[in-house]
């Protein structure tokens, strides 16, 4: 995969090609090599990409329905069966206070886990980018006012204002996504704020405004394709925080509902059986911190792949 | 340095105004009807239509936000329905414990956090700075409810050193601390780790090294106090984090701070509580980013003639 940026002046391809082989390789592929070499950043990608196979064939996976109850997953005293009993080796993890399949319900979890982390994110990182450069872009007016607005959502505590908003537009997985969504872009805004600034202030952008460039397409052309690495960087770092504050805002009692399956739900649906039953807490719990451990090593590992420069900084 | 404070407190003003306006008119539209919730269940529609107008319900927006601002000014935040109180008198009877609990885990954060930063820079790619890397990325990711759990499950009921929630004296606060202050001491070591790095390439100390100053009092001069400085910007930073995070802390552990009581306000539809918690805790967020700046600009001069 190529990936350069070019003028968008001139034949095309021209550019593409002599800006090719003055570098070697397009950025894409050189990160690539860069990312390869990376044990952890590695082995984070993969952990990612096991997570979405379990989500996706979820069906084939789980040896059960999530939501069946059966007779013989409580004990004779009502309570949840543990996996380490001799009657209940068909249930790999032990079973909930409804006698349902643990192991079942995590594997159907990752599904609002990983959709509510991904999209959310999404949003979060499309909000994000485009407050942030076209403040950064624009200066003025818009760029106090709008820098005044990410500062104000910056002093919201975070969970309490997504538990707010979930409380006002009633708990479902689309609200989820949009809340999260909703509260998390600041970061971004201020960190593509940031570089748009200094963008700004490279000759290449005076360069295309000399030729005579629109506005529209300076930001599309050559300030938007050097916030790719950001994005990108943001897109992993982020669905891991957002993931975590799905699995909050389940914990609360106010995240998906609860015939949905959601790591966050489980443990708070587990948590009065703690003493009796820690598995109920434990095995859900290690599934968030699996998830968000993957996507925060695929980060680290993806900025010191796309920015050398961070990286040199980084490790002096 | 007076200046310099005055005009970081006015900064904050607007900030402030801002959170307290938009929590405003998100609750204005909450499909909830204060006035009911105020009357209760059993009430009648006129004696509800009577309250409503005594509360100025039928007023437009500007008119209630500006009543609201204007006795917020004098000290009153309104009537909680719930706790049958003023919000002001339930929030302040909550502080202290969430205040206790903030200390608490921000102790843990520094004193975990700085030491395991500074020690993998000074030995870095060392086995010792690749496994502190690696647990603190692990730590991270842990989700605090979870690992409050995970302390309470071991260390108060397997093994019962701790007391298994409540409040009381300094063993009741361990645990809720350690669990509000591991995540974000796990950030701080990252965070100090590469500012570190960062200062022990600097040009100044391989002066100092030149002129022949010895190792430690090179780490202690020069080193530590530029490595700090964004490790204090972060604190600040951290801060709306750390207090959402206190509200997962606070219901594991059955404490009784404001954080809980802004969840039992929204689960119940508590109105003036619920704009009474945000608006208390955002003026806290806007507070403590004041005191990062100031004692920022303390260390670092450079900031103060920004």
């Amino acid at each position: 995969m190529e990936f350069t940026f070019d003028t968008g002046r001139g034949a095309p391809g021209t550019a593409r090609r002599l800006a090719g082989e003055r570098a070697g390789q397009g950025l894409l592929a050189r990160s690539w090599r860069r990312f390869r070499r990376d044990r952890m950043a590695v082995l984070g990608a993969a952990i990612v990409c096991g997570l979405v196979l379990v989500a996706v064939f979820a069906p084939w996976i789980a040896p059960y329905d999530p939501a069946q109850q059966f007779d013989d997953g409580l004990s004779l005293e009502g309570l949840p069966v543990p996996s380490t009993l001799p009657a209940s080796t068909r249930f790999i993890l032990g079973t909930d206070a409804n006698g349902r399949d643990l192991f079942s319900r995590i594997v159907y979890g990752a599904r609002v886990s990983l959709t509510v982390g991904v999209l959310a994110n999404l949003l979060a990182v499309g909000i994000g980018t485009l407050l942030g450069a076209v403040a950064g872009y624009s200066g003025g007016w818009v760029e106090s006012l709008l820098m005044r607005f990410t500062e104000i959502m910056m002093a919201f505590p975070t969970l309490l204002l997504a538990i707010a908003l979930v409380a006002i537009l009633r708990p479902s997985m689309w609200v989820i996504i949009f809340v999260i969504g909703a509260v998390y872009w600041t970061w971004i805004a201020r960190v593509v704020y940031g570089q748009v600034l200094a963008l700004k202030a490279q000759e290449f952008v005076e360069a295309a405004r000399c030729v005579g460039a629109r506005n529209g397409r300076i930001i599309v052309r050559h300030i938007l394709p050097h916030l790719l690495p950001t994005a990108i960087v943001w897109g992993s770092l982020g669905t891991a925080s957002n993931v975590m504050l799905e699995a909050s805002l389940s914990y609360l009692g106010i995240g998906v509902r609860p015939p949905t399956p959601s790591w966050g739900g489980m443990i708070q649906q587990g948590q009065q059986f703690y003493r009796s039953a820690p598995w109920l807490v434990v095995y859900p719990g290690l599934a968030i911190m699996l998830t968000v451990f993957a996507f925060n090593l695929l980060g680290d590992g993806l900025r010191d792949a796309l920015d050398p420069v961070q990286r040199k900084r980084m490790e002096a | 340095m007076g200046r310099f404070v005055l005009r970081r407190i006015l900064l904050g003003l607007p900030v402030l105004l801002g959170v307290s306006l938009i929590t405003f008119v998100m609750i204005y539209y909450l499909p909830a009807d204060p006035a009911r919730m105020y009357a209760g269940p059993n009430a009648s529609v006129e004696t509800v239509a009577r309250i409503r107008q005594q509360l100025g319900l039928n007023d437009p927006l500007w008119v209630q936000y500006g009543r609201y601002l204007w006795r917020a000014l004098h000290g009153d935040l309104g009537f909680s329905y719930n706790l049958q109180m003023p919000v002001l008198q339930a929030i302040w009877a909550r502080f202290p414990y969430t205040l206790q609990l903030i200390a608490g885990g921000i102790l843990v954060e520094l004193l975990i956090g700085i030491p395991v930063g500074v020690i993998s820079a000074l030995r870095q790619y060392s086995w010792l700075d690749r496994a502190g890397m690696i647990i603190a990325l692990l730590g991270v990711s842990t989700p605090p409810f979870w690992l409050g759990l995970l302390l309470l499950f071991w260390l108060a009921f397997k093994v019962p050193i701790f007391p298994l929630g409540g409040t009381g004296g300094l063993q009741h606060l361990v645990l809720p601390a350690v669990t509000a202050g591991l995540g974000g001491a796990a950030w701080y070591a990252r965070m100090t780790r590469s500012s570190t790095l960062e200062a022990m390439a600097a040009d100044y100390v391989r002066t100092a090294r030149g002129k022949g100053m010895g190792e430690g009092a090179v780490l202690l001069r020069h080193i530590l106090p530029n490595a700090l400085n964004p490790v204090i910007t972060m604190a600040g930073m951290d801060i709306p984090w750390f207090v959402g995070g206190v509200v997962l802390v606070e219901q594991v552990f059955a404490w009784p701070g404001i954080g809980r009581m802004a969840v039992e306000a929204i689960h119940e539809v508590d109105i003036p509580l619920i704009m009474g918690t945000v608006v208390f805790t955002a003026l806290l967020v806007v507070l403590s980013s004041i005191l990062v700046d100031i004692v920022q600009g303390l260390v670092d001069p450079r900031i103060r003639h920004r």
